[in-house]
């Protein structure tokens, strides 16, 4: 069997690039062993680079945190040859420019009819609701990957303060809409998914709207800013304020 | 895109009666995992490849996936030439058996009920030309937890009153040679896996278990993954920083038992994972009832790849 892993170092880049065997047809590129804002420029210069080198030979690739999960045509491509065309792509890379990235303004009505966690995660916190709200509204988070469901964004970090675990029994239904908290991310549930995150609040923007766009609101790299507002606001915005059916 | 302008008024097949899932099927959604989306398509992708050879199709053409058969009941409303493949679910046309691995003529009025599996799982129903329904992101497959694709482009699977309608006229007739076609797995059969990075973390009492004792097909199996039981597997790692999941893989949970993540998996998680299922596998394991023991069989990733193409040739 070949060996899983491989090497290679470059003066311009000073990170690591690790590519491990996955499956029959897909490797896994390693870049870093942390979570880190600063990953994303490096993940994006990354995926452009593998794009262009693949072409038509890549059936998919997925970007996460880390990694970036390559997958190839093994009937193009075998597999000593997929790794030395990511170790070609990807010699000398430089970060990307993440100031690129898109600013979303996110407006969310947190109210514990539709955010049955708000309460929970304020008291472990050790904060009024009304001064979470703030935490949560007063950071620019950062769109770490795309996965879980169409167009659902993993983001962080949130204040270690507010890092609240996933709920012991998911729920079978979270709305769409639904902003919550795992640790130290935050995510909103695009569509109605079962989900084990401590829910805030709700907002009304479309996540992947498919038909129209093509492409989820969200890419990785971008910013995110959670925007406060009232029931009213939410409503005469067209909101859904059905409560969350199932409480924990 | 507009899968009615090509419609013939008269050319349908009614669904009378709804089974338990049957869901329209293509290869799958690619070039989305970025976006989120998964791949989903036909979880038996070789049985699906032949009923589109039977008709002499092109190989991507929309088919339908029937799982246990639970009387799904479909009717003519002109006569037309279907090919089944995969599972035996003890199909019937107009009350006479019918065995999968060929293709055969409905005429109108006629129909055909699926009643339940006596081999396999998983059947395909392949009609000319393919069946008619809309593309979404490159793709018919209908994937239920995403909302996508379908008939009614809501992921649902197929309920009575639908109609199935297709893209061509006559097809070609083919049959299968003696010994052609795909097999239905039986208990005891291996499933090759690629051994990932992560392996290194398990430990070596694990490491003996999973590849050498045979692992029971768990009942909590659908599209999305498969569950195996058997002794429980430990290493270093509990949790890891979520990344991408490939077809197939192989991820161990805290409670030790393997998830075997098929075609509508999420597109990235965070459990260590053994390694991944080879396509072939994947197809196989798709159509193991539960309580079906099965041995993990490592492969390199090379040995996969050349098994794979060479099944891919028995259909040039």
């Amino acid at each position: 069997m070949k060996p899983g892993i491989e090497t290679t170092r470059t003066e311009a880049t000073r990170i690591k690039i690790r590519i491990e065997t996955t499956a029959m047809d897909a490797l896994m590129v390693r870049l870093f062993d942390t979570i880190d804002e600063a990953n994303m420029a490096w993940v994006i210069a990354a995926d452009q680079a593998l794009r262009d080198a693949f072409g038509a030979a890549l059936t998919d690739l997925v970007p996460s945190y880390t990694t970036l999960l390559v997958h190839y045509d093994c009937e193009q491509l075998d597999h000593g040859a997929a790794c030395q065309l990511i170790n070609q792509a990807l010699s000398g890379l430089s970060p990307a420019n993440t100031q690129a990235g898109e600013l979303h303004d996110i407006p969310v009505w947190y109210d514990e009819s539709v955010g049955p966690e708000l309460a929970l995660v304020a008291k472990r916190a050790g904060l009024s609701v009304d001064e979470l709200i703030q935490q949560h509204c007063n950071h620019d988070y950062c769109v770490f990957a795309l996965g879980f469901a169409p167009g659902y964004g993993f983001m962080g970090l949130v204040d270690e303060a507010l890092a609240t675990p996933r709920l012991k029994t998911p729920r079978r239904k979270v709305a769409a809409g639904s902003v919550g908290i795992a640790d130290r991310q935050t995510a909103i549930y695009p569509l109605l998914s079962p989900g084990g995150w401590n829910i805030l609040g709700r907002t009304n923007v479309p996540l992947f709207e498919y038909a129209k766009r093509g492409e989820p609101l969200f890419r990785p790299g971008d910013k995110v800013r959670f925007r406060a507002i009232s029931r009213e606001e939410f409503e005469a915005d067209g909101g859904d304020t059905t409560p969350m059916e199932e409480r924990s | 895109m507009n899968p009615a302008a090509n419609n013939d008024a008269s050319k349908g097949l009614v669904v009378k009666q709804a089974g338990p899932l049957a869901l329209i099927q293509d290869a799958g959604r690619f070039g989305v995992g970025h976006l989120g989306v998964t791949q989903g398509g036909a979880a038996d992708w070789i049985s699906f490849r032949w009923a589109n050879w039977l008709l002499g199709n092109a190989p991507n053409s929309a088919a339908l996936e029937i799982v246990m058969g639970g009387g799904l009941s479909l009717e003519a409303e002109s006569e037309v030439r279907l090919a089944l493949t995969g599972a035996d679910l003890d199909a019937q046309l107009d009350g006479k058996p019918l065995a999968p691995n060929v293709s055969f003529k409905l005429l109108p009025g006629q129909r055909l009920v699926f009643r339940q599996p006596r081999q396999g799982l998983r059947t395909y129903l392949a009609f000319p030309g393919g069946l008619n329904a809309p593309e979404v992101l490159g793709s018919r497959a209908c994937t239920a937890r995403e909302q996508l694709g379908g008939l009614h482009e809501d992921g649902k699977p197929l309920k009575a009153g639908d109609r199935l309608t297709w893209k061509g006229a006559a097809p070609a007739v083919r049959r299968l040679a003696e010994g052609q076609g795909p097999q239905m797995p039986v208990s005891g059969c291996r499933l090759p896996i690629v051994l990932g990075s992560q392996i290194a973390a398990f430990s070596g009492r694990s490491l003996f278990q999973a590849f050498n004792q045979p692992w029971t097909v768990d009942n909590r199996a659908d599209r999305m993954g498969v569950r195996l039981t058997g002794p429980a597997l430990h290493g270093s790692l509990t949790g890891i920083i979520s990344e991408g999941i490939p077809l197939g893989a192989v991820q161990i949970p805290p409670d030790g038992q393997p998830i075997v993540l098929m075609n509508d998996r999420q597109t990235i998680g965070g459990y260590p994972r053994l390694g991944a299922l080879t396509p072939i596998a994947c197809a196989n394991l798709a159509q193991c009832l539960p309580g079906t023991q099965v041995w993990l069989t490592p492969v390199s990733a090379s040995q996969a790849q050349d098994d794979y193409r060479k099944q891919l040739m028995v259909w040039r």
